[in-house]
């Protein structure tokens, strides 16, 4: 288990490491540079010139890189251009509010995929199976903006019951403060999230419904729900462990357009105002931190597989 | 939204590896016959060679004006002459979902053609190679998989001018990594394999193995992963086309034509969301059902044999 918890945080750390080689070619990609992008079309030369020489643009691109790295390890993300503020105050002040609407809408997600999954594995290939993965999979198949704006055009201008624009504010607090707001959001990113959950869910029910410790419980007399909750869920939500951290950054792409749709001020918003404006140290800052948080996501989920399932052992 | 998506064939399912033994014409019918008993599956192949034709060999038949606007003919709603309406610069919407599928279609299956050809070579490569090499490809499959693939997109796309060729290697960037990983799995079990050893000690040069023995022997996984990859590259033209990163016009794509049509939603102009929206929800849906029953249908898991 040690050994092989070491090796894992070895692949993780170089994982990190080709994270932000990967980030910085891209940004590298970027025609024009963050100096015409931040002064305009306007700015002379000795202008574009001293913003450079000020940021280290001149320097050769490894060396930025290092310096970037080095940044990065005293814990400094940069320094935003655009909004004139560090990366990390930005980060710490829109990154809570993404974590509540993702987190939420994994909650939504997984108290609906659950037992959704379960019911269709349990009734495999009956027409309620059928029905079931047809409307998880309108939910999955449509567009995120659309069901966004669709459901503001049900919930908020037909129905009046919600209202149709995101909580506003700086602070997680003010966020907090209007949930009626949140309903929305969550809810768009949750149905277009549940398909994935609920197809690993009835495929890993299904999975484990032929083993024999289900025979032997049905042989002891337990009750069909007893067997499903006391037995059944256990064992099947062990893969969902995984998927958990493995969709992180399918979703976070998924909160970039849901955040846009309803104007939620979090870190989809910054990140494509951030991208319209060419602010590197904010995209930069904002994928090392997905991307951190991805591979611990699932470096956590390794280490967690083990502590549910004693069966799994590393060698 | 790109699916995490499960791989693996479901037990009890009829799976077609009995077949394999026989001749390339039995395998093929036994993959159709266990295809077929899925229902969703066969109405999704329906789907999509409906939505082929629809928009291939539509416009031979129903003619309209793509090109020049019409700004005397603006959002009228469906009638004998439009059936399904003018958008808000004149264009026939039912011509305009003709032209505009063929974008998605193309952008879905050229993406998902190149995506497969590369993750393909990498994972197969990766796989045979084991070692330093292996670790190293596989960590880039790995570092670009913790990236939000919207990122990257957007920040490909705001560099090149998005036109179709330019989109297709866009999502292809980074469609291919799901491909990769499981070829390089099945790799790893085919490597060791008699005739592969057989193949080594007669001489035969690694490139040859690679692209000889062992890709022949995953391509059931290669189709399944493609299908899923049209599906996804549908819907990231579309998240694309809404941040303002799609073709430009004249050319038209159904997540363009969508999330224009969104800006007159609380007009009333619902012509010029639903046929656009149902359009994309069909075929992604059309796909992601022809790739599980393909799935099943090629037991894509060789590792289980």
């Amino acid at each position: 288990m040690a050994a092989y918890l070491a090796r894992r945080v070895v692949q993780a750390l170089f994982v990190v490491l080709g994270v932000t080689i990967i980030v910085f070619i891209l940004l590298q990609l970027l025609p024009g540079g963050p100096a015409r992008a931040l002064l305009g079309p306007r700015a002379t030369g000795l202008q574009l010139h001293e913003f450079i020489v000020a940021n280290g643009y001149n320097k050769p691109v490894w060396q930025q890189y290092a310096d970037y790295i080095d940044h990065l390890v005293h814990g400094n993300l940069g320094y935003s251009y655009h909004y004139n503020q560090t990366v990390n105050s930005l980060l710490a002040q829109d990154l809570p509010k993404s974590v509540l609407l993702v987190g939420l809408s994994y909650v939504v997600s997984l108290l609906i995929a659950i037992p959704v999954g379960i019911l269709q594995a349990v009734r495999r290939n009956k027409p309620v199976d059928y029905a079931l993965t047809g409307v998880s999979f309108v939910g999955y198949s449509m567009p995120v903006f659309w069901l966004g704006i669709l459901l503001v055009l049900i919930f908020a201008v037909n129905l009046h019951l919600l209202p149709p624009e995101a909580p506003q504010g700086t602070s997680i607090g003010a966020v907090l403060s209007q949930p009626a707001g949140l309903i929305l959001p969550v809810a768009t990113l949750a149905i277009v999230t549940v398909a994935q959950f609920s197809r690993f869910m009835r495929s890993s029910a299904i999975e484990n419904l032929v083993q024999d410790y289900i025979r032997t419980a049905r042989s002891n007399g337990l009750s069909e729900l007893a067997i499903l909750f006391r037995h059944l869920l256990r064992n099947s939500l062990i893969p969902i462990i995984t998927l958990i951290g493995l969709s992180l950054p399918a979703v976070l792409s998924g909160a970039v357009i849901t955040e846009s749709v309803f104007n939620y001020p979090g870190m989809g918003l910054l990140l494509w105002n951030s991208a319209t404006v060419r602010d590197y140290p904010v995209l930069l800052g904002f994928t090392v931190v997905v991307g951190v948080a991805t591979v611990a996501g699932s470096l956590l989920a390794d280490v967690l597989y083990a502590v549910v399932d004693p069966r799994v052992r590393y060698s | 939204m790109t699916l995490v998506r499960d791989y693996e064939a479901e037990p009890g399912n009829a799976t077609a590896q009995e077949a394999r033994h026989g001749g390339t014409g039995s395998v093929l019918r036994l993959v159709w016959s266990v295809f077929r008993q899925n229902r969703l599956a066969v109405i999704g192949l329906g789907m999509i060679l409906f939505m082929v034709l629809f928009c291939f060999v539509g416009p031979l038949l129903y003619h309209t004006n793509q090109v020049q606007i019409n700004m005397s003919a603006v959002t009228r709603p469906p009638s004998a002459r439009h059936p399904l309406g003018t958008d808000n610069v004149g264009y026939d919407v039912l011509g305009r979902l003709m032209l505009g599928g063929q974008s998605s279609l193309e952008v879905g299956f050229a993406a998902a053609i190149l995506a497969s050809l590369w993750g393909t070579a990498w994972g197969a490569i990766a796989g045979y190679a084991g070692g330093w090499l292996d670790a190293i490809m596989m960590r880039v499959v790995d570092s670009i998989l913790a990236i939000p693939y919207l990122l990257i997109v957007l920040i490909l796309a705001t560099v090149f001018i998005p036109t179709i060729p330019v989109l297709i290697v866009v999502i292809a960037l980074v469609s291919w990594l799901a491909t990769a990983r499981l070829v390089r799995g099945e790799t790893l079990s085919l490597r060791v394999r008699d005739y592969v050893l057989a193949a080594r000690g007669a001489g035969v040069r690694n490139g040859r193995i690679i692209f000889r023995h062992i890709v022949p022997n995953v391509i059931g996984t290669i189709v399944v992963a493609a299908t899923f990859s049209v599906a996804d590259a549908i819907l990231l033209l579309a998240a694309l086309s809404y941040l303002g990163l799609g073709p430009p016009p004249p050319a038209a794509n159904w997540g363009g034509m969508l999330s224009d049509g969104l800006t007159y939603i609380y007009d009333g102009y619902w012509w010029l969301v639903y046929p656009a929206g149902l359009a994309i929800v069909l075929t992604v849906m059309a796909f992601n059902f022809v790739g599980d029953a393909l799935r099943d249908a090629l037991e894509v898991r060789l590792q289980r044999r």
